[in-house]
């Protein structure tokens, strides 16, 4: 069996790299061309200002990749940033939780948020979408009811230091992402924890037989999906500094376009985190390029929404091709 | 599972029998002792003006439920119809303030809805797609493309033969009737017709169907065609409800509308449920939505009880399922 792991994984990464390799080309046309276009979006304050914009749904979009990989799918992602941003704020409005013990209270609610998640697929057999949709539903009603669409602001100068601050000129949560982004990338390629994901995704009764810890590997996928989760609503809090209980709505769609545009299938078995990178820098800089050009907010989700629809028809048509 | 079927045809269709009519007699309890419980509380809850207008209110998610119903039994899942059904009632408002006949502005909307749908069904059926990715991405271009023409902007001053759901036929609201004969016409036509067989087949396993002489590509596309229909007559309802058209998509009322059709007993596995289930499963969602205000219960606790709702039916759902193979393995 793990020889028919590897045999899949040498075959389909010779497509891969050439995928990831179409995608930074087309991701570098597409700079120079919006180059030329607007001069003031090849500045270097206007793309660290992307930076900045692309940290929330670039954290989620990691632990997305693997639950991609794996065959899975979490839709309630966005749900859980609403649910931790009103956490963060309720808990320190209201329970009189000090700012960095509110903090980690809304970062344990998120992990929480996805361990549940996690271990009713994997004990009970609830299938991902279904379960991730019903939580989605659970999650953002709790943020509407635990919040009553209160919001919360006037939060300490120092809280917006990761939102809105900057490192020797880098935005914080930029840095915090291409951190994270460096172990993720490890971790997929270089740990058996990562191997694990593949060859789950690839065949999961076959990962069973060869008797990886296929349960155990899922659930912590999950519960990482709803900790990045609570991680983008610390820093989305930090970055417009009000909680309110609609935050995040809608993240599924950009997290799930990027890791999807950056070549993982959705049946699983592929995707890579370098490719997810390339697809979340590609989604922000359609954003900021169609902003830059006049197109409004509301219209650029509709070019997000038929990337998504067009680059799984792609690749599952490439794919049907080499069979 | 499909061992228990081929073992014992009997077995299974005498379960599924219990299984079907045990989740319709308990959502029936349910809306009625719901009622009961309530109106002891708060005896206002029983007026019947307030009884009317929850069913009044909520007919379109019903109708709604039915395709959404289909679709799930087949397998799949949408979550843009609740986008699509702002646009559809956008569009029909649109027409009917620009002073197209009353006609066109019923019929449109419902055409465009069949031919959003089915383009939809098309890519699932013939291309592979996942319906979630499809559906993912279609709730998208409606919610932006809504918005970005329109700029949100309301639609008032709407005819005033524009509004269908106002009429009524024997003193019954027209929104009451739509709903009941879409619910009775959908179950008769799936419980015995061979394309409405065909859904349960190619949802409860798309190979077997294909050996037994159904083609399940043409099944689901036939599929979202219907919930189509039915999400253009939904919108139908809800907009001629409507004094004001918001132009915007309803928040979340996709999810409202999975939940009807999951907690009236439509399995997420595919291949289960009926559409009397899913409708009584919106009348007992509203019921419920209408008693929190009645007992003083926050409204902004809805969405937390909706996914509690639907969470607690899926988990009963598979742990009953599992059971059941497993008695079927030992027999």
């Amino acid at each position: 069996m793990s020889l028919g792991v590897e045999t899949r994984a040498f075959r389909v990464s010779p497509w891969l790299k050439r995928h990831e390799t179409l995608l930074a080309l087309i991701l570098l046309i597409a700079l120079v061309g919006l180059g030329a276009f607007n001069d003031r979006f090849l500045t270097i304050d206007n793309l660290l200002d992307q930076g900045r914009f692309i940290s929330e749904i670039g954290l989620i979009a990691l632990p997305m990749t693997f639950i991609i990989i794996t065959g899975g799918i979490d839709l309630s992602v966005g749900a859980i940033v609403g649910l931790c941003a009103i956490m963060l704020g309720y808990s320190w409005k209201n329970f009189g939780f000090p700012l960095p013990l509110a903090i980690a209270f809304a970062l344990a609610v998120g992990a929480l948020a996805g361990f549940v998640n996690g271990l009713v697929i994997t004990r009970v057999k609830v299938p991902p979408l279904i379960m991730t949709i019903a939580t989605l539903a659970l999650y953002r009603g709790l943020a509407e009811g635990i919040s009553q669409a209160r919001s919360v602001r006037g939060y300490p100068e120092w809280f917006y230091f990761l939102g809105q601050g900057s490192v020797f000129g880098v935005p914080t949560q930029l840095l915090v992402l291409i951190v994270l982004i460096v172990i993720a990338g490890i971790a997929l390629d270089r740990t058996t924890f990562g191997r694990t994901l593949y060859a789950i995704g690839a065949n999961e009764t076959a990962a069973r037989f060869s008797a990886l810890p296929v349960d155990r590997v899922k659930l912590i996928v999950y519960t990482l999906s709803g900790l990045a989760s609570g991680l983008a609503a610390w820093v989305l809090v930090s970055r417009v500094t009000t909680t309110r209980m609609d935050m995040g709505a809608g993240y599924e769609l950009d997290v799930i376009a990027a890791v999807v545009l950056g070549g993982a299938s959705i049946f699983g078995g592929s995707g890579t985190i370098w490719g997810t990178v390339i697809g979340l820098v590609m989604i922000q800089l359609l954003k900021n390029g169609l902003a830059l050009t006049g197109v409004k907010g509301d219209a650029t989700i509709v070019v997000i929404g038929v990337a998504l629809i067009l680059s799984v028809l792609i690749a599952s048509s490439l794919e049907r091709r080499r069979d | 599972m499909s061992a228990t079927t081929i073992a014992s045809p009997g077995y299974a269709r005498r379960a599924a029998f219990r299984r079907l009519v045990g989740q319709e007699a308990l959502l029936a309890v349910a809306i009625i002792g719901l009622a009961i419980v309530v109106g002891l509380i708060n005896p206002r809850f029983l007026a019947t003006r307030n009884l009317s207008d929850l069913l009044l209110g909520n007919a379109y998610i019903a109708i709604a439920a039915i395709g959404m119903s289909m679709v799930i039994i087949s397998g799949n899942i949408d979550i843009s119809v609740g986008a699509l059904i702002g646009v559809l009632a956008t569009i029909s408002g649109s027409l009917a303030v620009a002073g197209a006949p009353i006609v066109i502005a019923w019929v449109v909307p419902i055409l465009v809805g069949v031919a959003v749908m089915a383009a939809q069904g098309a890519i699932v059926a013939y291309l592979r797609i996942p319906s979630i990715v499809v559906t993912l991405g279609m709730l998208s271009i409606l919610k932006g493309g809504l918005i970005s023409v329109t700029g949100g902007k309301w639609i008032t001053d709407l005819p005033q033969d524009f509004h269908l759901a106002d009429l009524s036929l024997f003193g019954v609201p027209m929104p009451v009737i739509i709903m009941v004969l879409a619910t009775v016409l959908a179950a008769l036509w799936m419980r015995n017709s061979p394309s409405g067989r065909a859904i349960y087949a190619t949802g409860g396993n798309p190979e077997a169907a294909r050996l037994c002489g159904v083609n399940p590509q043409r099944t689901v596309l036939m599929v979202f065609a219907l919930h189509g229909l039915f999400a253009g007559i939904a919108s139908l309802v809800y907009a001629t409800q409507l004094r004001v058209i918001q132009s915007t998509t309803p928040q979340g009322l996709e999810l409202t509308i999975i939940t009807a059709a999951v907690v009236g007993g439509v399995s997420i596995l595919g291949g289960v449920g009926t559409v009397v289930g899913s409708t009584l499963a919106a009348i007992l969602i509203a019921e419920i939505t209408s008693a929190l205000v009645f007992i003083n219960v926050s409204p902004y606790w809805t969405d937390a009880l909706r996914g509690a709702l639907i969470l607690a039916t899926v988990i009963a759902d598979i742990l009953r399922r599992q059971r059941r193979a497993a008695q079927g393995w030992k027999r």
